[in-house]
C-alpha cells in the first residue's frame, strides 16, 4: 500500500469533522460518512486519522469500512459512470450496458481507470425509468443507452 | 439481590436476575454447549456475541429457539437445554460451520485441544451433508503467531482479546457474509500490525486458526548434532502448568519431573530461568534504588516511576503505543535474554566452548518470548544469545515425542551454576510476582536491615490493577501492579497525565502473569486453574530455603568473578538493552 500525503487542510477538516462528533467512538459510521464526502473515498491514511482521533484501532476502522458496501478505499475516477440496475432499467437490458463498460474500460465494478479517468458503480433506480436504461456520468444522465452507444459515451470524455 | 426461579432440564434453579440461561445451567452442573462464548471469570473476560449459535436451547412457551449464551432468565421459565428440537438444530449448526471447515484434523497443530473437534464428538457429528463452496485466505506466518483463517469460526475470541482486554488493537473482524475473516487493519500481515506477539489470541482461539510458531523441530535437530552443546533454561510458569498436559491436577509443581524430562531429552546442561531472574532483581533492584535516592536527593531529572521490563509482550506494546514513555522502563534485561548472555559469554568460555557451538532453549509460557530472542540486538555476529523458544505446550509435546513417562519420572536436580535460584525468582511467574522479588532485595540494600517478614501479601491477588504502599524503614514506596495489557494502559495514561504517585510499577502482559501466558496449556476459560497455577508458585517460594535473590550463592560469584557488581559496565553491556520507537510506519508502508 503505497502512502499518499493528504492536504493539511483536509486533514484539518477530517479533524474537526470527528471534534464535531466530540470524537466518540459510537459515532465511526457518521464520521466515516462525512469523512468519504471530503476524500471522494476512505484511504488508510483518513482511516488512521478517524482512528487516532476517536481514541479507537485502526483495525476496527478498517473492519467498518470494510463492513459496508457503501464505503470505499478507490478513489472514484474524474468522470465517474453510475449503471442503474433498479427493476426497469435492468429488464430493458442494463447489465449489458454495464458489461461493455467493464469490456471497454478494463476494470471491475467498484474500480477505476490506472489513469483516474474513469470509476465504475452500480445503483438502483434514479427516477427516470422512463429512459430505461439510464446511465449516469458525473451529474449527466444518459437514456435509452444501448451496448453499441458505451463506446460513444466514453469517447465523449476522452478528448 | 433480586433472584429469578426457573426449571433448566427439569432442576428447579434459583439465580441472580440478569443472568443468563448458559451462566444459570452452570449453577446445578448442566454445561450448555458453546463455541464462542468464552468467559475468565475472576478477570472480568466475557466475550459474548451470541454468533454461533450452538448454544440454542427450548424455552417452553417461546416461539422460536433461545441462545443460551444471551438470553436472560425469567421467572418462571421453563428450559429444556436437550430436546429433540434444540439438538436437531445444534448438530445442523455445527454441520454448517463444519461444511466451511478444511477436514485437516490429523494434521492439525490443534489437534487433540481443539474446541470445534471435541464439539464434533460431543455432538455426534459422523458426516457433513452440507457442501458448498469453501472460503480460502493466505496463511500468515509471523515470528511468533500464525493465522490460519480457513479454519476460523468467526467467534470474535481472539477480537475480544487484543482489542477490550489488551487494548492492543491489532486484530478485528473485516468485510462480510461468506468473505469475512478476522484481520489486522487493510489485512497486512500480523508482523507489520500493533501486534504484540501476547499470544492471548491463541490462548482463546477454539480451533486451530491462531496457533504458535513451533521450534521444536530446529530443538530436535541442535539436540542430535554432537557438535553443539545444548543448554536449556525454564521459565517460573513453566513448572505451574506443564502437569497439566500429563493430567496432573492444575497447580501441580512438576519442576524435578520437568528437570528429568529435558535430560532425558538430551539437553547437555538443564538450567533454570529463576537464575536469570535473580540476577535481573540484582539489576532492576539496583537500579531502581538508583533512581529513587536520585529523585530523594533532588534530581529533577530521574524518570519515575520506574516500570518492570521482564515481559516481552509489554515491551512490544509501549514501543509501539507509547514510544514517548520509553525512557521510564527499567533498561534490564528479561530473565531470558540475560540468562542468553551469561550462557554464551560466561558459562561458554568456563567450559571452553565457543559460543557458536552453544544452542541456547528456552522453554517459556509465553509466544512473544519468540519474537524476542530473534530481536536483533540480542545477537553477537548474528548468533541469537537464545535459539529458539518454545512454550510450554510445545514442551510437553516434545516429551509425548520422546515416549518419555513424564508421570513416573522421578525429581531431578538443576544444574548448576546456572540453575540454582530463590524462591523471589520462581514467583516472577505471576502478577505482582516481580515486584515483591524486587521489594524483598531492594528493603535489605536500602535499609541495610534484615527483612524478616519477606511474604508481601498486599502486592499479590488478581485484581487488574492494583497498588500498595510498603515501608522501606521509613521510606513508604507506592507500588503499583498491572496485568493485562489493558490494565497497563490505565497505569501509562495517568503517567502521561502525570497523575501517578507511584514509585515502581510492575506490568505483565498477560491475565494472571506469565501462568496465564499465550504459550501455556489451554485453560478454556477456567480461571481456577490460573488461580491454582499461581497458587503453587507461592507454594514452590515458600518452601525455598533462599528467598531473597541477592543470597543466592551462584549469583554472588557470578557478580564475583565475572560482572563486578550491579549496573557495572559489564553489567550494562551484557545484562541491559534500550527500546526503540516502532510507531511511526506501523499501518501504512512508505
Amino acid at each position: 500500500m503505497a502512502k499518499i500525503k493528504l492536504p493539511e487542510n483536509k486533514i484539518q477538516e477530517l479533524k474537526d469533522v470527528c471534534k464535531s462528533f466530540n470524537n466518540e467512538k459510537g459515532e465511526l459510521i457518521n464520521v466515516l460518512h462525512k469523512a468519504q464526502g471530503i476524500f471522494g473515498y476512505l484511504p488508510a491514511e483518513v482511516q488512521e486519522v478517524v482512528a487516532n482521533e476517536l481514541n479507537i484501532s485502526v483495525a476496527q476502522v478498517y473492519g467498518v469500512v470494510t463492513f459496508y458496501s457503501f464505503f470505499t478505499m478507490i478513489p472514484k475516477g474524474e468522470h465517474p459512470i453510475s449503471i442503474c440496475l433498479g427493476t426497469a432499467c435492468y429488464v430493458r437490458g442494463s447489465e449489458k450496458v454495464l458489461d461493455e463498460f467493464k469490456k471497454e474500460l478494463k476494470i471491475q465494478v467498484g474500480e477505476t481507470t490506472p489513469d483516474g479517468k474513469f470509476s465504475i458503480s452500480c445503483l438502483r433506480c434514479v427516477g427516470a425509468c422512463g429512459l430505461a436504461p439510464v446511465v449516469m456520468v458525473g451529474e449527466k444522465v444518459y437514456g435509452r443507452v444501448s451496448p453499441e452507444s458505451v463506446k460513444d459515451i466514453i469517447a465523449e470524455y476522452n478528448s | 439481590m433480586e433472584t429469578v426461579k426457573l426449571t433448566i432440564d427439569g432442576k428447579a434453579v434459583e439465580v441472580e436476575k440478569n443472568t443468563t440461561i448458559l451462566n444459570a445451567a452452570k449453577t446445578v452442573g448442566i454445561d450448555i454447549p458453546t463455541l464462542c462464548y468464552f468467559q475468565l471469570h475472576d478477570m472480568n473476560i466475557e466475550n459474548r456475541p451470541g454468533g454461533c449459535r450452538i448454544c440454542v436451547v427450548e424455552v417452553a412457551g417461546r416461539r422460536n429457539l433461545a441462545p443460551a449464551c444471551s438470553t436472560n432468565v425469567t421467572e418462571g421459565m421453563v428450559v429444556n437445554t436437550h430436546s429433540i428440537r434444540a439438538l436437531n438444530a445444534r448438530r445442523t449448526v455445527l454441520e454448517l460451520i463444519l461444511s466451511d471447515h478444511p477436514a485437516e484434523c490429523l494434521t492439525c497443530a490443534k489437534s487433540g485441544d481443539c474446541e470445534l473437534q471435541t464439539m464434533a464428538q460431543q455432538l455426534g457429528v459422523r458426516e457433513i451433508p452440507f457442501q458448498g463452496e469453501i472460503s480460502t485466505y493466505r496463511k500468515d506466518t509471523s515470528p511468533a503467531i500464525i493465522r490460519d483463517v480457513d479454519k476460523c469460526i468467526m467467534c470474535r475470541r481472539c477480537e475480544m482479546m487484543c482489542n477490550e482486554v489488551q487494548t492492543v488493537g491489532a486484530l478485528s473482524a473485516v468485510n462480510r457474509g461468506f468473505t469475512a475473516v478476522v484481520a489486522p487493519a487493510f489485512e497486512m500481515n500480523l508482523e507489520k500490525s500493533t501486534c504484540t506477539y501476547c499470544g492471548q489470541c491463541v490462548s482463546v482461539c477454539p480451533t486451530g486458526a491462531l496457533t504458535e510458531v513451533d521450534h521444536s523441530r530446529n530443538v530436535i535437530n541442535a539436540l542430535a548434532d554432537p557438535k553443539k552443546t545444548v543448554v536449556v533454561q525454564t521459565a517460573p510458569a513453566v513448572r505451574a502448568a506443564l502437569g497439566e498436559e500429563f493430567g496432573l491436577e492444575p497447580g501441580t509443581l512438576v519442576t524435578g519431573k520437568m528437570v528429568s524430562a529435558l535430560r532425558q531429552l538430551g539437553f547437555d546442561y538443564v538450567f533454570d530461568t529463576d537464575f536469570a531472574a535473580d540476577l535481573t532483581i540484582m539489576e532492576e533492584g539496583s537500579e531502581l534504588l538508583d533512581r529513587l535516592t536520585r529523585y530523594l536527593k533532588g534530581d529533577k531529572e530521574v524518570k519515575l516511576p520506574i516500570l518492570t521490563s521482564c515481559c516481552p509482550g509489554w515491551v512490544n506494546f509501549f514501543e509501539q503505543q507509547f514510544p514517548d514513555m520509553r525512557e521510564i522502563p527499567s533498561t534490564a534485561k528479561s530473565p531470558q535474554q540475560m540468562f542468553g548472555p551469561v550462557a554464551k559469554e560466561y558459562f561458554a568460555k568456563k567450559l571452553g566452548v565457543d559460543r557458536k557451538n552453544m544452542v541456547v532453549v528456552s522453554i517459556m509460557p509465553c509466544l512473544a518470548k519468540k519474537y524476542e530472542c530473534q530481536r536483533e540486538e540480542f545477537k553477537v555476529d548474528g548468533d541469537p544469545d537464545v535459539n529458539f523458544s518454545l512454550s510450554t505446550r510445545e514442551l510437553a509435546k516434545l516429551i509425548k515425542l520422546a515416549n518419555i513417562d513424564f508421570n513416573s519420572l522421578p525429581d531431578g536436580d538443576f544444574d548448576n551454576p546456572l540453575g540454582e535460584s530463590t524462591g523471589a525468582a520462581v514467583i516472577f511467574g505471576t502478577t505482582g510476582g516481580v515486584i515483591e522479588a524486587a521489594c524483598r532485595t531492594a528493603y535489605e540494600i536500602y535499609t541495610g536491615k534484615k527483612l524478616d517478614k519477606v511474604d508481601f501479601k498486599e502486592l499479590r491477588g488478581l485484581e487488574n490493577v492494583r497498588h500498595a504502599t510498603i515501608d522501606f524503614d521509613g521510606l513508604p514506596i507506592n507500588i503499583g501492579i498491572a496485568h493485562g495489557l489493558g490494565n497497563a494502559r490505565k497505569l501509562l495514561e495517568d503517567i502521561r497525565a502525570g497523575k501517578s504517585n507511584f514509585h515502581a510499577i510492575e506490568i505483565m502482559a498477560c491475565p494472571g502473569g506469565c501462568i496465564g501466558g499465550g504459550g501455556q496449556p489451554f485453560h478454556h476459560g477456567h480461571s481456577e486453574i490460573l488461580k491454582s497455577r499461581a497458587a503453587a508458585l507461592y507454594r514452590e517460594d515458600e518452601g525455598k530455603a533462599i528467598r531473597k535473590s541477592h543470597e543466592n550463592p551462584f549469583i554472588i560469584e557470578l557478580y564475583k568473578e565475572f560482572l563486578g557488581k550491579p549496573l557495572s559496565e559489564k553489567s550494562h553491556h551484557l545484562l541491559h538493552t534500550k527500546y526503540f520507537d516502532r510507531s511511526a510506519g506501523v499501518f501504512v508502508e512508505e
